[in-house]
């Protein structure tokens, strides 16, 4: 049987110094200063919350999946994982996981992919890459697509098989399934809150997802 | 078939090409224990570049091996594993830092050892990504070619010191003109305290015609006819 490891916070919602809701579909892009806390909270289960991290400082430094997972050992993040970027430096932390397990080799839906993976006539439809390039639009030119990295999709459970196989399972996310992040230097966030209406995970149903900050 | 183009790429060595759509590259190792990293672009517009997520997604598998291509964040082809000898190339495990290459085989620098240092696939990528026009912010997921890295129920990454054997070979062919960006340098997870000494061998030959009607990796899955279906628009409306 697969473990999952599922840690409660101490934090209190009201003492956070910013509290959101972004619909679903929606993108979410902001700086977080070192020893800040972010929470994203699965309001209404098995969405997922398509993320990315930049060393705020040092742009062209963006979240690897692969450095991420390669330097823990393993496949599957939750609480003790640390975030890291291309050159290997350590952007977050995995502090508190009311989930147990998220994904970091599925990343995220495009229109391109969709064409690939549905149809070609999916090609019009609503999907991450959009949302995480619209945010990136309105930072006047400091970013472009050649920022875009395989993200996390928290919530997301694509469990990969000791034969070498990928799987889409159902959701182990359930209405108000969190997790927590410390921000370890200064970092920015870049969500989309996933509007794929093509993948069984979510119901064919995206839902909101709510998200807080605290001060160290 | 007479190679075009042949190259030995020694152990830390770094390597970068345009390649043209069309061309057979066989890679062979020319010892055991091989891990060559490849990264690939679309030659003609370097935005464009191999997407692992897509790839790995629309094929239903965390690993590589023939029939699979090589997915673009376009949804388009980049390259096809045509022939493969080992059965298992893993995409998921990345390069090597400095600071891991110190970690694990001790700090070697120029100053001392002259051309016998150390190179972490980290520079060995940001030095060939500069000099074609790129940079550290075009990093990502690479294509490790010859290493098996599995993993158990519980997410455990297991690296398979068995799998890559001296003579393996590997073939892709191009189905865009690509940019081509090599770096021999050894797979993170490779527990050995020895820096990894494998050789690789690269011959390019010209690949037969394409032929839809009969191609395995144009039939190994719906998704691979859609992603070659996207390539060949691609090809029509830039007259390619
Ligand atoms: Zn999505």
């Amino acid at each position: 049987m697969t473990a999952f490891n599922r840690i409660e916070s101490k934090l209190s919602p009201d003492t956070a110094i910013s509290d959101e809701i972004v619909l679903a579909g929606d993108g979410w892009m902001k700086e977080l200063e070192p020893g800040q806390v972010l929470r994203i909270v699965d309001l209404e289960g098995n969405q997922a919350a398509d993320t990315l991290f930049f060393d705020a400082d040092n742009p062209e430094d963006h979240y690897s999946a692969v450095a991420t997972i390669a330097g823990q050992g393993n496949i599957y993040l939750t609480t003790g994982s640390v975030l890291r970027a291309e050159s290997g430096k350590e952007l977050l932390k995995i502090v508190a996981d009311t989930c147990g397990r998220h994904d970091t080799v599925g990343g995220s839906c495009s229109a391109q992919s969709n064409t690939v993976r549905y149809a070609h006539e999916k090609l019009q439809m609503h999907n991450c890459r959009d949302t995480f390039m619209l945010q990136l639009a309105k930072r006047d030119g400091g970013y472009t697509k050649r920022d875009l990295a395989p993200n996390v999709n928290f919530f997301m459970n694509v469990p990969v098989t000791p034969d070498g196989g990928l799987r889409f399972a159902d959701g182990v996310s359930a209405p108000g399934c969190y997790v927590e992040l410390e921000s370890i230097c200064r970092t920015t966030v870049l969500i989309s809150n996933c509007p794929q209406l093509n993948n069984p995970c979510n119901a064919y149903n995206p839902t909101p997802i709510r998200v807080l900050i605290w001060n160290p | 078939m007479t190679s075009l183009w042949s190259k030995t790429i020694g152990a830390g060595d770094k390597w970068s090409g345009i390649i043209g759509k069309g061309k057979l590259l066989r890679f062979t190792a020319l010892a055991p224990n091989a891990n060559l990293s490849l990264m690939l672009f679309n030659a003609n517009d370097l935005t464009e570049r191999y997407n692992m997520p897509d790839t790995l997604k629309a094929q239903y598998t965390a690993h590589l091996t023939r029939g699979n291509v090589l997915m673009s964040d376009n949804g388009r082809v980049l390259a096809s594993i045509v022939e493969d000898e080992l059965g298992w190339h893993d995409t998921i495990t990345g390069f090597t830092t400095r600071e891991a290459t110190d970690a694990k085989y001790g700090p070697t620098r120029y100053q001392e050892k002259r051309n016998e240092w150390l190179r972490s696939g980290y520079e060995n990528f940001a030095v060939e990504l500069v000099r074609n026009g790129l940079g550290v912010r075009d990093m990502g997921p690479v294509v490790n070619l010859f290493t098996k890295v599995f993993c158990d129920d519980e997410g455990r990454m297991i690296y398979d010191a068995a799998h890559c054997k001296e003579g393996a070979a590997v073939t892709l062919r191009t189905d865009m003109d690509v940019l081509l960006v090599l770096s021999n340098t050894p797979n993170p997870l490779n527990p050995s305290p020895e820096y990894p000494a494998a050789a690789v061998q690269l011959d390019i030959t010209a690949a037969p015609g394409f032929d839809p009607a009969t191609d395995y990796c144009f039939h190994f899955r719906s998704e691979n006819r859609r992603a070659f279906e996207n390539t060949a628009e691609y090809d029509l409306l830039s007259g390619r």
